[in-house]
């Protein structure tokens, strides 16, 4: 295949970017204190799963060392794998389309749908499908879709956003899940009960008759494999296998990057990601289907391949490695920021350091809408700990606030705060002899404290700090005027 | 050995104390310390705050500075600092195209410590008190700083250390591995996020009952210390070389 790139790869679209700046969001989430009550409770019970999990194996680190090697061959000949998937795919009955963004892929899954004469879909969860607004474009053509996964249902039914990769109603707790129910199922017993087991027994009747009478299902896939055209679905409920399985058709929408090379690579994968994710051993249900089986399954077999700025994100040497990204969502669950502010803040599909990283890899940091998500981060690096597939997030968000702070030198006529702050300090920390010279007006610090020898407000954006914070008055004399005074001179 | 000092800008302009307790151990196990003049800062603050090209000049400033044959080793008290020396150094380096300053970035990387990984990992200190004569008779409680415990797996070193020192009590922090919410300019750009963390940091250390609360990255200890001022708890901070530096003779007070 050649292919003439001019200029770079087009951005990705659909719902990957911040509906406001993330501190603003933030704020607003903090508020909600049962959402917070709610998420503290349900990241720390699945990081201790994890780590439990993660200590049984004594070659943790060796399978997050394989599976990030895995992933980087498989980036480097992308296309090669793409066209050998493509060509293995095809060969077992399947039909492979091309989406490059958000847009082809809802145009080919809607008209493969409406071929089929049925105005109802029934769906897997689904990350690339929410990336891309599927349900809402397929609404807007008149086709009903059922989300079936038991978290996604209640999302859905609540018409709320997820929150979360792999539980994306975290944010809700079972009473709150009941009186959606209650208001939202067409049938249900009016005496429901916010116990689990009859919340779960009340979906699955509400499902079980989208189930078996569905002619189409839409899926995502957590891995393609390219030697041997298989697709893989990795579940807990029991969902996704009903709807592999009983329509006629299938459409499974998945990105370009799930691609691995070879059947045997599952091994390292279906070790990283159920321990990453659940915090088990083993998921429930792992459904895997190679094209079309005769009288067995879908006879429908369709795989719509996006693209949707993964071209983008692959050009750019030091982010690249977002896309070895397995969706476990360990990284969140780990997350100090995340735990606080819950996922709907990140605006994107994808919430947490992943999504502070892949949301403006896919569509570009000058998209402005995506300029403060790279600095939702302290740094603090428990993310890259606990990623299974080894991507340095901190590495990447610092290198991608250098692409925004580019992107935005031209936009402001007046230099911002921080603007004229980096550019002061480039001076006065570019030389032993300007701090030293600048650490002379020390003693003008202790004149702004007070008698308790505390800062207890700065002006400009320095307030951030000085609101739940104060700042010791500064020494009469810094140490290399000390070292200067006492070692030098004797 | 001759041991070249980094200092770090935060603890050279706000904690000079600091810095002379890592000179103080180190001479007293017989080391001969320097303390090249032409240093100033790491330049993390501006990398991390995506100020690429403004950060060229701190960073080549701390590499002409520390790429020298006048030293064995270099150490700085700060597990963040040297972390973006031996890491961050060289992406900046190969990000604006300069391949001769990412060789030199990783060779002064190469040859500088974070004070516990000197102590511990070069020097062979096992026991503060019989080793440096470590005396400090209070009842602390220790965070490990992110940069130090993640970037530079400084594992318990910080914490054997402070373990082994003559007179003190310490009281393990419930939740410790978790961010005090600093993160540099972040604590400005996300000053709602930052306090939250530093609220749950705060709680945790007071649970305690340690009068002081021990690390080994000042610029976290500024935080949380700040923190804990502006709501008038009892708990102090106080840098891991200060605690290592307090003898039976000149204890340092809180």
């Amino acid at each position: 295949m050649t292919q003439v790139f001019l200029g770079m790869p087009a951005g990705g679209q659909g719902n990957l970017f911040e509906t406001e700046p993330f501190p603003k969001a933030a704020h607003r989430e903090l508020g909600n204190t049962q959402m917070r009550k709610n998420l503290r409770h349900a990241t720390h019970t699945i990081r201790d799963k994890r780590l439990n999990v993660v200590g049984e194996l004594p070659d943790w680190e060796e399978l997050r060392d394989a599976g990030s090697a895995i992933k980087n061959l498989t980036m480097a000949n992308l296309e090669e794998r793409l066209e050998e998937f493509e060509k293995n795919f095809t060969a077992r009955g399947g039909v492979v389309h091309w989406a490059r963004d958000a847009a082809e892929a809802n145009k080919i899954v809607t008209e493969l749908v409406k071929a089929t004469g049925s105005n109802e879909v029934v769906k897997v969860k689904s990350m690339a499908t929410q990336e891309i607004g599927l349900n809402e474009h397929l609404e807007t053509e008149g086709i009903e879709a059922f989300e079936t996964d038991l978290a996604e249902l209640i999302v859905q039914l609540g018409n709320d956003k997820p929150s979360h990769i792999l539980v994306p109603a975290i944010h809700k707790n079972r009473t709150e899940v009941r009186d959606i129910f209650l208001k939202e199922m067409p049938v249900v017993d009016p005496n429901l009960t916010d116990e689990p087991a009859k919340l779960a027994e009340a979906a699955r009747k509400h499902l079980r008759k989208k189930f078996l009478a569905a002619k189409v299902a839409i899926s995502g896939a957590n891995f393609a494999l390219a030697d041997t055209g298989t697709l893989g679905v990795v579940e807990s409920e029991g969902n996704g296998r009903m709807c592999l399985t009983l329509p006629e058709t299938l459409i499974t929408v998945m990105g370009i990057e799930k691609v691995l090379p070879h059947w045997e690579d599952i091994e390292v994968f279906m070790q990283l990601l159920p321990r990453s994710s659940t915090g088990e051993r083993m998921n429930p249900y792992t459904s895997l289907w190679t094209g079309v089986s005769e009288d067995d399954g879908p006879q429908n077999v369709h795989i719509v391949l996006l693209d949707n700025g993964r071209t983008r994100a692959l050009a750019d040497r030091f982010g690249r490695t977002a896309l070895n990204c397995i969706r476990c969502s360990a990284c969140m669950n780990v997350c100090p920021v995340y735990e606080r502010t819950g996922g709907h803040a990140y605006g994107s599909t994808y919430p947490g350091p992943i999504g502070a990283i892949l949301s403006p890899l896919l569509t570009g940091i000058e998209v402005e809408e995506n300029g403060s998500l790279p600095y939702a981060s302290s740094l603090c690096g428990a993310c890259y700990d606990a990623c299974p597939v080894k991507i340095n997030i901190p590495e990447i968000l610092v290198h991608l606030r250098g692409d925004d702070v580019d992107a935005n030198r031209d936009k402001h006529k007046i230099p911002t705060q921080m603007d004229l702050l980096m550019k002061g300090g480039s001076w006065a920390l570019g030389k032993g002899k300007n701090i030293g010279l600048l650490e002379k007006a020390l003693p003008l610090g202790r004149l702004v404290s007070g008698k308790d020898k505390k800062i207890k407000k700065l002006p400009g954006i320095a307030a951030g700090w000085t609101a739940s914070r104060d700042i010791p008055a500064p020494p009469s004399k810094s140490f290399r005027d000390w070292w200067s005074d006492e070692k030098e001179s004797k | 050995m001759r041991i070249a000092l980094f200092a770090t800008c935060i603890v050279d302009a706000m904690y000079p104390e600091t810095a002379k307790s890592t000179v103080k151990i180190l001479e007293r196990l017989g080391h001969e310390v320097i303390f090249p003049k032409a240093q100033a800062c790491c330049g993390q603050m501006h990398m991390n705050s995506g100020y690429m090209p403004e950060a060229l000049p701190v960073v080549e400033n701390h590499i002409n500075a520390f790429d020298t044959e006048d030293y064995d080793v270099a150490v700085a008290p700060s597990g963040s600092c040297v972390a973006s020396v031996k890491h961050q150094h060289p992406y900046l380096a190969e990000r604006l195209g300069k391949p001769e300053l990412k060789d030199r970035a990783v060779a002064v990387g190469k040859r500088t410590y974070e004070l516990s990984q000197l102590l511990v990992d070069v020097l062979g200190i096992t026991n503060a008190a019989e080793q440096l004569g470590s005396y400090f008779p209070q009842t602390i409680t220790y965070h490990p700083s992110c940069h130090g415990m993640r970037s530079l797996k400084l594992g318990d070193r910080q914490l054997d250390l402070l373990k082994t020192v003559g007179g003190i009590t310490v009281n393990e922090l419930p939740e410790a591995d978790q961010c005090c919410g600093f993160g540099g300019t972040f604590a400005i750009k996300n000053s709602d996020v930052s306090s939250a963390m530093l609220e749950d940091k705060m709680k945790n250390i007071c649970s305690t009952g340690a009068s002081a609360c021990a690390g080994g990255d000042a610029s976290c200890l500024m935080h949380i210390g700040g923190g804990l001022s502006r709501t008038g708890a009892k708990p102090k901070t106080l840098h891991l070389a200060d605690i290592l530096a307090s003898t039976m003779e000149e204890t340092v007070s809180l």
